[in-house]
This record gives structure tokens, C-alpha cells and sequence, in this order.
């Protein structure tokens, strides 16, 4: 298995993890100052699952597994992959910090980040897409 | 897409129709990636407030375009073929599956477009359930075991 699926793999595993630690939290009561807190989590979770868990984890095996692009090289561009790696992880992070504490507390900052995760989770998406395009390819 | 010379392996390719469910899958990840990264910079910064009305599509286009779709394309492509001809099954249940997929998913965006018009939410999930159904009895009997 390459380092980069590898990395996405652990990384999804982590994710699915923390997205089903978070259901635990949303169970809980919680007084009225943090409830709106603990109600953003929801999206959080959710995104956690299918981008952190269910996406990241395609991610890592498409690059692992699908047909190779040449001789040269087999898994297209490894900066481009990386590049994905970094971007969704970077941009997932940060979603998870400011989607709750926007929730609590609206300020430019929170917007900033937010407005920084779906930009990085955008392109993460893309640069996957321009890596797998070229290898998925018929007989 | 990427150019990088050196070319011309052919050693585990896929079926072309496996090629149209991982590409349209591919599409569908951009296109709902991008309604995600708009939804989401629209919750620091409001945009408009008709950017929410985009929400019902960047699930449709996540869930069944990009990871369901995925899976029926890896699916068709990996699971277990027969021993003779057609060696991957009922190959128009198989399309049929794919073409049924695509025009649920065009009519559910419909639906946002064109939120006046009766019965086109209906009529996209009975295209999707038609699709599933017809890949789960494609793909029925190509569950089994080796050499079987």
C-alpha cells in the first residue's frame, strides 16, 4: 500500500472515530449557553462521516487500486494526491472548530475559517478529480 | 486532465461501463463538492439567501452521484464474472441500471429548478429505485464463490 493511501486510510479511520465520539456528545443535556454549540456538531458529524470517513477512505483506495496511469507513473501525479490529502484534512479541521464556535459566538474569524474550509475542501475535491480522471480508463 | 509521458499500460483496465459509472461518479464529486464549498463559505459570509435551496442537490449529487455510483461502478468491475459469456452478466439490466441512475439524479435536480412541477420528485426516486433494482438482480448471481 502506498504512503498516501496509507495516510488517508489512518486518517479516515480517525475520522470516523471522532464522528461517532461527537454522537456520543449530541446525546447529552446541556444548558441553554452551549446548546446552539452542541446543535452545530450536527453538520460536524456528519461531515465527519462522509467526507472524513466514507470520501477519504475512496480517496485512499481509488489511488491505491485503480488502474495504473504509465510506467513512469503508475498512480498519476503524488504531489496532486498530496496535495488532496492536505487540502481535505486542512479543510475538514477547520469546519470542525469553526462550524460550533460560529454557532456560539458569529465573528469574523469563524466566518474566515469557514469560508477557508470550503474553499480547501473544494479544491481537495478537484485535485482528486484530476488525478483519477486519466485512470479510469477501459480495456 | 493530466498528461504524463510514458503511456500505454493496459494491465488492469475496466469495463466501459464501469468507465461511465466512475467518471459520472468523478463529475457528480466535483459538482457536489462545489455546491458543499458554496454552502459552506455561505454560512461565514451570507451570499444570498437562495443558496440554501442548493442543500436538497449537494446531498443528491454526494450521496448518489458520487458515492453510490462509485461503488455500483467498482462493483460491476470487481465482483466475481462467469466462466463463459457474458462473462459479467445481464449487461442491458446493467446500463440500464447506469441510464435510470443518471436521469433520477438530473430529475432531482429538477426539482430545485423547477419547484412548481408535480410529480418530479416522485418520478426521480422511482428512476432510482428502478436502477438499484436492476443492479442488485445484475449483480445477484455474480456473488458467489470461485470458479462457481
Amino acid at each position: 500500500m502506498p504512503p498516501l493511501t496509507r495516510w488517508f486510510i489512518k486518517s479516515s479511520l480517525l475520522c470516523l472515530v471522532l464522528a461517532l465520539t461527537l454522537r456520543v456528545l449530541q446525546t447529552g443535556e446541556y444548558p441553554d449557553q452551549i446548546a446552539p454549540m452542541i446543535s452545530a456538531l450536527s453538520p460536524v458529524y456528519f461531515h465527519l462521516f462522509m467526507v472524513g470517513w466514507v470520501t477519504q477512505a475512496i480517496f485512499g483506495v481509488v489511488f491505491w487500486m485503480f488502474p495504473k496511469y504509465s510506467l513512469s507513473a503508475p498512480r498519476g501525479s503524488e504531489r496532486l494526491g498530496w496535495i488532496s490529502f492536505w487540502l481535505l484534512n486542512v479543510g475538514l479541521s477547520l469546519r470542525i472548530v469553526a462550524e460550533p464556535m460560529n454557532a456560539l459566538q458569529s465573528g469574523w474569524l469563524w466566518s474566515a475559517l469557514l469560508v477557508s474550509s470550503g474553499l480547501a475542501q473544494w479544491l481537495a475535491g478537484l485535485a482528486f478529480v484530476a488525478n483519477s480522471w486519466s485512470r479510469v480508463k477501459e480495456k | 486532465m493530466l498528461r504524463i509521458a510514458g503511456r500505454g499500460l493496459k494491465k488492469n483496465d475496466m469495463p466501459r461501463l464501469s468507465v461511465w459509472f466512475i467518471r459520472s461518479a468523478l463529475i457528480y464529486l466535483a459538482l457536489g463538492f462545489t455546491l458543499g464549498g458554496l454552502l459552506l463559505a455561505n454560512k461565514g459570509w451570507p451570499l444570498a439567501s437562495w443558496m440554501w435551496s442548493l442543500l436538497p442537490s449537494h446531498i443528491e449529487f454526494v450521496m448518489i452521484g458520487w458515492t453510490l455510483q462509485l461503488v455500483m461502478g467498482v462493483a460491476f468491475w470487481i465482483l466475481p464474472r462467469f466462466s463463459r459469456e457474458p462473462r459479467r452478466g445481464n449487461m442491458p439490466l446493467a446500463w440500464a441500471s447506469y441510464g435510470l441512475l443518471n436521469v433520477g439524479i438530473a430529475l432531482s435536480i429538477g426539482i430545485t429548478l423547477f419547484p412548481g412541477v408535480t410529480g418530479l420528485a416522485l418520478l426521480a426516486r422511482l428512476a432510482q429505485v428502478g436502477a438499484v433494482l436492476a443492479f442488485a438482480i445484475h449483480a445477484w448471481p455474480r456473488v458467489k464463490p470461485a470458479g462457481a
